[in-house]
């Protein structure tokens, strides 16, 4: 049943129903974060989650959300994603201000969220089938993208039967099926063990290849932002801002052998020594 | 990965060649003996206890027929030597007499209208306890404002035994048909609401995210997300509902009524025909099993993906 090595399907054409495609052609997934701050508790005793920042993502780019747990990666993704509305500033995805989550915009989560309810299938279905309009046959629409993760056999499994990875493939799947423009994801690997997150990363590179996708991806892993990102925005704490917007400069297709790369070694490096000193001046305020 | 061991800033030292070994392989055929051989086989003793304690379902039977022979075996003798230590068997029918007065009433018609009658109380007073109760549940769970105008009625109502009913439910129905059936109705009724809003409150809250990020609206995220959730509790709420069903409606059949089985039991005890108090007992007994367990076969379809799951 583990299939960590199995091999993503790579020839599947991404051919997206017509009507379907023509609604994708409308969007490219710019995303434009301007002045974003979020705060959250009662008056008087605010939080600051994100402090103001602002982010121009153009379409089609990797960009890697880096910082320590707590800094506030998720509530920046959420914004994006329409959970959380800004308490200044906006988002605008396309041009169009995000008030609501959305099909436009994919989103995987790192607890496995599939519906336990609903076979592998249906689940990567469900887009497709709730926005019926666009998509004549949900089903088949289902099949294409499991096969591209590599798991059309499991379709009518239930997601209890699958692994961690293969849920996971399953909810980037169900992601994927509205054909949006942009994919959101949140720690989607921070859950699983070591091979299986890099056979994961390696596949999601493919992936993003053929559908020439934006993709937020965020991470507290640097070895992962700097493998998978066209882009590291590095994130710190108190108050949650970026820091830090560093291009990963790296030839594609990404090999694993990337690890041992001078270049790949340096820009670790430089993420590493950037979330340090921002620690170390952090730790120097408070004891001061 | 490689990576992992190369920490930063740090040049890595002249290295000693490296060193690796291959420990002897199995050859095919080993494996192959591994594969035909058979699993450990036990004597004596413990082969004996092996069966006894056997998880097969053929076993497990064997052993609830058996627990049951045994207590019928207890009761038999109890009765025979008239046991007498805190309660008394002198007044208690042996399991014969049972045996012997079930067969009578098999044989008469006046038993089956009992039963009948009481079957039909639980039918009709159960269906509007889940008719009513789910939805409000549902409701309730979904609502913060409606659970807070609901609830505090749930709360108090709930401890009052049916049996406290009866006063006010004679006074308040307009048949002594109805109010048997309204006391029925609410036993029924606490336990559907308090299961399926506890279900609606354990919907996992990435799930009805996820919904939404798929371009599922509120009535898609209910049917197709909520609802599914809460089914394993709502089934629970539905099967705990059928056994108080049960309790409720022998409270009412006790106080009041001409047939139904707990009519039946109690006017046995009236009349002086005790074997005839312990066949009302058994039957309801019977009866209280066999809907509950009608119940759960009824709600398994819905929840074929837990069985799955494990
Ligand atoms: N809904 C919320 N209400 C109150 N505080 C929140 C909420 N969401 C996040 N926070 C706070 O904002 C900060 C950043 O959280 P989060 O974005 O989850 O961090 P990260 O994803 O980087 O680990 C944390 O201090 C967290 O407690
Ligand atoms: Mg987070």
């Amino acid at each position: 049943m583990h299939m960590l090595g199995a091999p993503f399907r790579k020839a599947v054409p991404v051919s997206a129903p017509s009507s379907l495609s023509t609604w994708r052609e409308a969007r490219d997934g710019r995303i434009e974060i301007n002045n974003v701050g979020i705060a959250f508790g009662p008056e008087g005793r605010r939080h600051i989650a994100v402090s103001p920042t602002s982010i121009e993502i153009p379409p089609g780019q990797f960009v890697c959300i880096l910082g320590p747990s707590g800094c506030g990666k998720s509530t920046l993704l959420n914004a994006v994603a329409g959970y959380v509305k800004p308490t200044v500033g906006q988002v605008l995805v396309d041009g169009t201000p995000v008030d609501a989550p959305g099909p436009d915009r994919g989103m995987v989560f790192q607890q496995y969220s599939l519906f336990p309810w609903k076979t592998v299938r249906e689940n990567v279905a469900f887009g497709p089938r709730i926005l019926g309009r666009y998509d004549p046959s949900p089903e088949a629409t289902a099949d294409t993208l499991l096969e591209m993760v590599g798991l059309a056999k499991f379709a009518n499994r239930y997601p209890a039967e699958l692994s961690g990875g293969m849920q996971q493939r399953v909810g980037i799947a169900r992601a994927l099926a509205n054909y949006p423009r942009v994919l959101l994801m949140d720690e989607p690997f921070g859950a699983l063990d070591s091979q299986t997150r890099h056979v994961m990363q390696e596949n999601l590179l493919k992936i993003w290849a053929e559908f020439r996708i934006t993709v937020l991806f965020v991470t507290h892993d640097i070895d992962e932002a700097v493998f998978l990102g066209d882009r590291v925005l590095v994130m710190s704490a108190s108050p949650g801002t970026i820091i830090a917007d560093i291009t990963i400069d790296l030839p594609r297709p990404r090999e694993p052998e990337l690890a041992v790369d001078e270049r790949f070694m340096a820009l670790r490096r430089l993420c590493h020594e950037t979330i340090r000193q921002e620690s170390m001046k952090a730790f120097e305020q408070q004891n001061t | 990965m490689l990576a992992k061991t190369i920490e930063p800033g740090v040049t890595p030292p002249a290295q000693p060649p490296l060193q690796v070994v291959s420990p002897p392989r199995a050859t095919p055929e080993a494996i192959e003996a591994l594969q035909r051989s058979k699993p450990e086989k036990l004597h004596g003793w413990a082969a004996f206890l092996a069966v006894v304690a056997s998880p097969s379902p053929l076993m497990r039977w064997t052993r609830r027929l058996l627990a049951i022979a045994l207590g019928i075996l207890w009761w038999h003798l109890a009765v025979k030597y008239q046991l007498n230590v805190i309660v008394k068997f002198d007044n208690v029918s042996s399991p014969a007499e049972v045996w012997a007065s079930f067969v009578k009433q098999l044989n008469g018609k006046i038993f089956y209208r009992h039963l009948f009658v009481s079957l039909q109380r639980i039918a009709i007073a159960y269906c509007f306890a889940v008719s009513i109760g789910i939805p409000l549940g549902l409701l309730m769970g979904r609502s913060r404002i409606i659970n807070d105008f609901v609830m505090p009625y749930v709360e108090i109502l709930r401890p009052i035994p049916a049996v406290a009913w009866i006063p006010l439910a004679i006074l308040m129905w307009p048949t002594e048909e109805s109010s048997i059936l309204y006391i029925t109705f609410l036993g029924a009724l606490f336990p559907i609401i308090l299961n399926t809003v506890a279900g609606v409150q354990q919907t996992p809250e990435v799930l009805v995210r996820a919904a939404r990020s798929l371009g599922a609206r509120q009535g898609q995220i209910f049917r197709h997300v909520v609802l599914p959730a809460a089914l394993p509790s709502i089934a629970t709420g539905l099967s705990v509902g059928m056994g108080v069903a049960w309790f409720s409606l022998l409270a009412g059949e006790i106080i009041s009524g001409q047939y139904g089985i707990g009519y039946f039991t109690w006017t046995a005890y009236h009349l002086i025909k005790y074997p005839d108090i312990i066949v009302g007992m058994l039957s309801i007994g019977f009866l209280g099993t066999a809907s509950t367990f009608a119940v759960t076969l009824a709600t398994k379809p819905f929840l074929r993906w837990q069985a799955r799951a494990r």
